[in-house]
């Protein structure tokens, strides 16, 4: 009982710390913004370097979709469906959940073993020592970078994505290219657009927060590092599935 | 609150009566010492007496549970973010691993500092950062990058990025150790070199006891939390405290145990 109520405190003590981290990083980042260069090259980093591994993704996930869906789908003769399921699913979850969880095994344990490297190498004290605030210098620019690329990660993969659908519902099955667009364009709105649009952002700016925290509050050892590397990828999986469902909830 | 060289205090560092302990040990129990102004200053003790913790509490990084820490009359303690910012501008340390940014090339870590306090245009940067790497005899070195330097390159680079913005006091936390006879005696001459050129105060933390008696003017023996002996080294090596002999003289046992404390050794092994 005595270690149950420790550990119920050790998780709200974490909150807390985290939360104090967070609004550190707001508070540095207009400054960090007047280093456009550190902040365009973190969003390099986070975002160009993943393209590959987003793109090959998604495309496996669509035509993934595309088969399944049609398979489901000529259940009940619906086929033509298939592109307006697909799109909203794709949209709606698909999307920005595998980008997020695919962006916290790339880029997320990039930027907490990069950042834990640091303290492990007394850089983050050097900068501290020589007066120049890390939080601007390497925690801010890093966090932007991975806040600004992972919505837009999220939109290619979504737009690779409905591509894989067409490759296998309308080149490799047949539906009617016509039919697959028309009811597409149909049947998904703005609204839906926005919700992937929201979703990339809140996993955007949670992965990024929980990466560039566990690098930084790593022990400085190599065991160290690697836990926090374990740690960016569990908790970034276990938080994006669980606010996907908050978000879901509030925005249906 | 702000530092001013016009009033300038006979001693840059003070600390008085320090007392700082961590995870219930006690690193330091009642530590007094002052560092006088343009002059080399050694600190030396054996491993584990918190030499480096001592560089860490002049630095502002952590805070003493009792007593004061002076820098130029100011209780660092008592600084907020700003003005322990300011403070450290006009210190210069070189860690002992160099702790270069690998990210970036050797001349790009020299104008780091430059570049981040001031808007200097890049001709004088690049002026200011060439002037320093030659006076540290790497100027040639200007475009590697910090993994493709020996640990003696670095700390020397580490050595130019931390005066390159000519501060008052520089610290330097074990430059020999583990340096070759060559870096070491190029790493000797440089502090003595900069401390005379510059007219800058100097900090060095070693256990080098040969090596810091060619340079030090004053030094400081730190052993059980306390200041132990002070003096010129030559006043040190004439010292006839069984500690400092131990100390001096390099002895396996004495005043400071060799053995960490443990039970009886046959007792042990026969159990």
């Amino acid at each position: 009982m005595h270690k149950i109520a420790q550990d119920i405190g050790r998780v709200i003590a974490t909150f807390g710390a985290v939360a104090l981290f967070f609004v550190r990083i707001v508070m540095q980042v207009p400054r960090a913004l007047l280093r456009p260069r550190l902040v365009i090259y973190q969003i390099y980093n986070a975002g160009a370097l993943s393209l590959v591994i987003i793109m090959i993704c998604g495309l496996f996930v669509g035509m993934v979709l595309g088969l399944q869906g049609y398979d489901l789908l000529a259940r009940f003769g619906s086929e033509s469906a298939l592109g307006s399921g697909a799109a909203l699913a794709l949209l709606k979850e698909l999307g920005p959940v595998i980008t997020s969880l695919l962006f916290a095994g790339r880029a997320g344990t990039a930027l907490a073993s990069e950042i834990g490297l640091m303290r492990v190498t007394d850089q983050l004290v050097a900068m501290e020592v020589m007066a120049v605030d890390p939080f601007r210098r390497v925690v801010a620019p890093r966090f932007i970078g991975g806040l600004v690329a992972l919505p837009l990660l999220t939109m290619i993969f979504i737009a690779i994505g409905i591509f894989g659908v067409q490759l296998i519902g309308v080149q490799q099955l047949g539906i009617d290219q016509g039919t697959f667009w028309s009811q597409m364009r149909g049947s998904v709105k703005l609204h839906d657009v926005w919700e992937g649009v929201i979703k990339g952002c809140v996993f955007g700016i949670a992965c990024s927060l929980i990466a560039v925290y566990e690098g930084y509050t790593a022990e400085p050892t190599a065991e160290g590092v690697g836990r926090a590397t374990t740690r960016t990828v569990v908790t970034s999986a276990v938080l994006t599935l669980f606010l996907d469902y908050i978000i879901t909830a509030i925005m249906l | 609150m702000t530092m001013t060289s016009n009033n300038l205090v006979e001693h840059l560092v003070e600390l008085k009566d320090v007392h700082y302990s961590v995870g219930g040990r006690a690193i330091f129990k009642g530590l007094t010492l002052a560092v006088p102004r343009g002059k080399i200053t050694a600190i030396m003790g054996p491993s584990g007496t918190g030499k480096t913790t001592l560089l860490r509490l002049i630095t502002g990084q952590i805070v003493a549970s009792k007593g004061q820490v002076l820098v130029e009359g100011q209780e660092v303690s008592k600084l907020n973010h700003q003005q322990l910012y300011a403070m450290r501008q006009r210190m210069g340390m070189l860690f002992q691993n160099g702790a270069l940014l690998t990210d970036i090339s050797v001349y790009e870590n020299v104008a780091f500092p430059v570049r981040e306090h001031t808007e200097l245009p890049e001709e004088l940067i690049r002026q200011l950062v060439l002037t320093k790497l030659q006076t540290v005899g790497l100027r040639g070195a200007y475009k590697l990058m910090p993994w493709e330097l020996s640990g003696g390159m670095s700390r020397r680079v580490a050595l130019a990025r931390a005066m390159v913005r000519d501060p008052e006091l520089l610290i330097y936390d074990e430059p020999f150790a583990g340096l070759d006879p060559i870096s070491m005696g190029v790493v000797l001459r440089l502090i003595r070199k900069l401390n005379e050129a510059l007219n800058i105060t100097s900090i060095v933390v070693s256990h080098d006891v040969e090596e810091i008696a060619q340079v030090a003017d004053l030094s400081y023996i730190i052993a059980d939390g306390q200041m132990v002996a002070s003096g010129s080294p030559k006043q040190l090596k004439d010292d006839k405290s069984e500690l400092v002999r131990q100390f001096m003289n390099g002895l396996p046992d004495g005043p400071v145990a060799f053995h960490y404390p443990a039970p009886d050794y046959h007792g042990e092994l026969l159990s």
